[in-house]
């Protein structure tokens, strides 16, 4: 039999503010265990939790960059449930009413087709604790410093049908939350985590298949295998006459399997009820109208405009736009040379990305910034240096301070232009190898790579490659 | 809520609730709450008659906005005094009886 897989994602962002949603702790990653959790994230009696505002402005923003509804009136919810890093045994989140509505997020698949997954809400809630089960002896320790972390769960429709959709639609919200700014992404760190719902059905089918619930998948790659492991189980399960029982899952990558996570098999009653200690909160169009003022240029539309305006190939200009930072590194490095965006993007995405690559380092903390790598684009776009000769530079400019033009003074590697002084090379050249010269003038043209070679050592490699080859066969052929 | 109205709370829906909240009850108080909870059910069974298709759904029963809070970190590491009062803590950790996934 066809089967169908039929995948919906739900994705935690942990929304990048400086403190909780509902305390003054600090958010602050990676602190001595507890340091960040103060009477309300520990659950105490009498405390009452207030809203973060920038929790709430960078909700709007998500919605404003997925065209999605703005809950203008949203209420907060109990999710009740009993787990030691839930110090008050229950979640503040949200439930009828969530701040972000339906939306639709545009996917670009691998054969270039673009299709629109629906988003059908986002609502903020808290992150809860860390658990920790291996380092103590018959004990379970808790960390409660995650413990009232903002969190967008962002929910789409059961909309893809592979675990390649699943993937490209997880990668396309991770860029935009990075893009505009909500969310650092950081995986490995927990501040992006996906939930797939997985099911299948016979092709054609109309009606869902029972699904079951991968949880925290923490990068890209696991999620494609998980939800892969997952279709196959429920293949066997179907095609042996079983049934798929629904159930959440935990994928072990280790294995590379997904397996039951009895331990939650009857909390899915979580008895929501609005939360008596928060009002609903009212947000008012003043308030979406300045953070739209504060939108970037998404991604989306800025590589639309790459394309169109300034003529890059669309991989180039996937590639300028792969995130925000590289976006505005390459149109400053583009305002400031005066060179082309061809230019500028093949030294970006060339010579830069390629030693920040080798060294591991992300383009905001690179060693040469717009500004510098502005100026020795500009000298290769002026004919100052060659190809050749700027990779030099940049290596000099990589470990000190120094300009482009500072390192091309000092250590003389001008280009020489001036065909007089080119001319006299070549001739001199040309005068020492008579011998390739008789070959090449018999018929073996090759050999021009020869003399261009020749010249270019003699030049030390500043000789100008344009004037360098004219000149030459000029020379040569006469 | 009107189908479960009409449907009388039995005790093992009782019992389910009291496990679900973690509240022990006496086994000769279930079949009390039970009735108790038909109860109220049955009033809203009986609210539901009244015709409130002109009435916004109340999602909130107060009649207030939200105040929000500026995004600043004002709180201190408290965690000593927190631990001083906790009943079993170890490097910093709060220590509770063992939780298997």
């Amino acid at each position: 039999m066809q089967w169908e897989t039929v995948i919906g994602l739900e994705i935690h962002a942990q929304l990048a503010t400086q403190s909780k949603i509902f305390s003054a702790s600090s958010t602050q990653y990676g602190a001595e265990p507890n340091t960040q959790a103060n009477a309300v994230d520990l659950g105490m009696p009498g405390v009452l939790p207030v809203l973060n505002q920038e929790a709430v402005r960078m909700a709007v923003k998500f919605a404003l960059a997925t065209n999605a509804e703005i809950g203008k009136r949203n209420v907060f919810s109990r999710k009740n449930y009993f787990y030691p890093d839930l110090p008050k045994g229950y979640q503040i989140s949200q439930m009828s009413l969530p701040i972000v509505g339906a939306g639709v997020v545009p996917i670009e698949l691998e054969d270039g087709v673009v299709k629109n997954v629906g988003l059908t809400r986002a609502h903020l809630e808290e992150d809860a604790g860390k658990s920790v089960h291996e380092e103590f002896h018959d004990a379970t320790g808790v960390d409660l410093n995650r413990a009232g972390t903002p969190l967008l769960e962002i929910v789409s429709e059961p909309d893809m049908r592979s675990a390649k959709e699943a993937v490209a639609y997880a990668k396309k919200i991770h860029s935009i939350v990075r893009y505009i700014e909500i969310c650092d992404g950081n995986m490995q760190e927990g501040s992006f985590r996906c939930d797939a719902n997985v099911s299948i059905r016979p092709a054609g089918d109309d009606k869902l298949g029972t699904r079951s619930e991968i949880k925290n998948v923490n990068s890209f790659r696991f999620l494609e295998r998980a939800i892969n492991f997952e279709v196959e189980r429920q293949i066997d399960i179907l095609e042996a006459g079983g049934e798929v029982v629904q159930e959440t899952r935990l994928y072990d990558a280790d294995k590379d399997e997904t397996r039951s996570m009895r331990s939650k098999e009857e909390a899915n009653d979580y008895r929501y009820f609005p939360d008596p200690d928060l009002l609903p909160v009212q947000v008012e169009d003043e308030l979406i109208e300045s953070i739209r003022s504060t939108l970037p240029e998404l991604s989306d539309a800025r590589r639309a405009r790459f394309i169109s305006e300034l003529e890059l190939s669309e991989y180039d200009a996937g590639v300028m736009t792969s995130d925000r930072y590289t976006a505005d590194y390459f149109e400053a490095v583009l305002q400031k040379s005066g060179a082309s965006a061809k230019l500028a993007c093949t030294w970006i995405s060339g010579e830069l990305f390629s030693r920040l690559n080798k060294e591991g380092i992300e383009l905001n903390a690179s060693p040469v910034d717009a500004d510098r790598f502005s100026q020795l684009v500009a000298r290769l776009h002026d004919n100052t240096i060659s190809g050749k000769i700027a990779k030099e530079v940049l290596d000099k400019m990589w470990s000190g301070d120094a300009t482009a033009d500072q390192v091309i003074e000092q250590e003389g590697l001008k280009q020489i232009s001036d065909s007089s002084e080119i001319e006299k090379m070549v001739d001199d050249v040309i005068a020492a190898n008579p011998d390739q010269v008789a070959e090449f003038r018999s018929g073996k043209e090759k050999l021009l790579a020869f003399f261009v070679g020749q010249v270019m050592k003699a030049s030390r490699g500043k000789a100008n490659p344009g004037e360098l080859n004219k000149l030459l066969q000029e020379k040569l052929k006469s | 809520m009107a189908d479960d109205a009409e449907s009388v709370v039995g005790n093992e829906v009782v019992e389910q609730v009291a496990h679900l909240a973690r509240i022990q009850i006496d086994s000769d108080s279930v079949s009390n709450y039970a009735s108790e909870m038909s109860g109220v059910l049955e009033l809203a069974a009986q609210m539901d008659q009244v015709d409130t298709s002109l009435v916004e759904p109340m999602a909130h029963p107060v009649r207030a906005v939200q105040r929000l809070r500026e995004d600043v970190v004002t709180e201190t590491d408290r965690r000593e005094a927190f631990q001083d009062i906790a009943p079993s803590v170890e490097n910093g950790y709060y220590l509770v009886p063992p939780v298997i996934e």
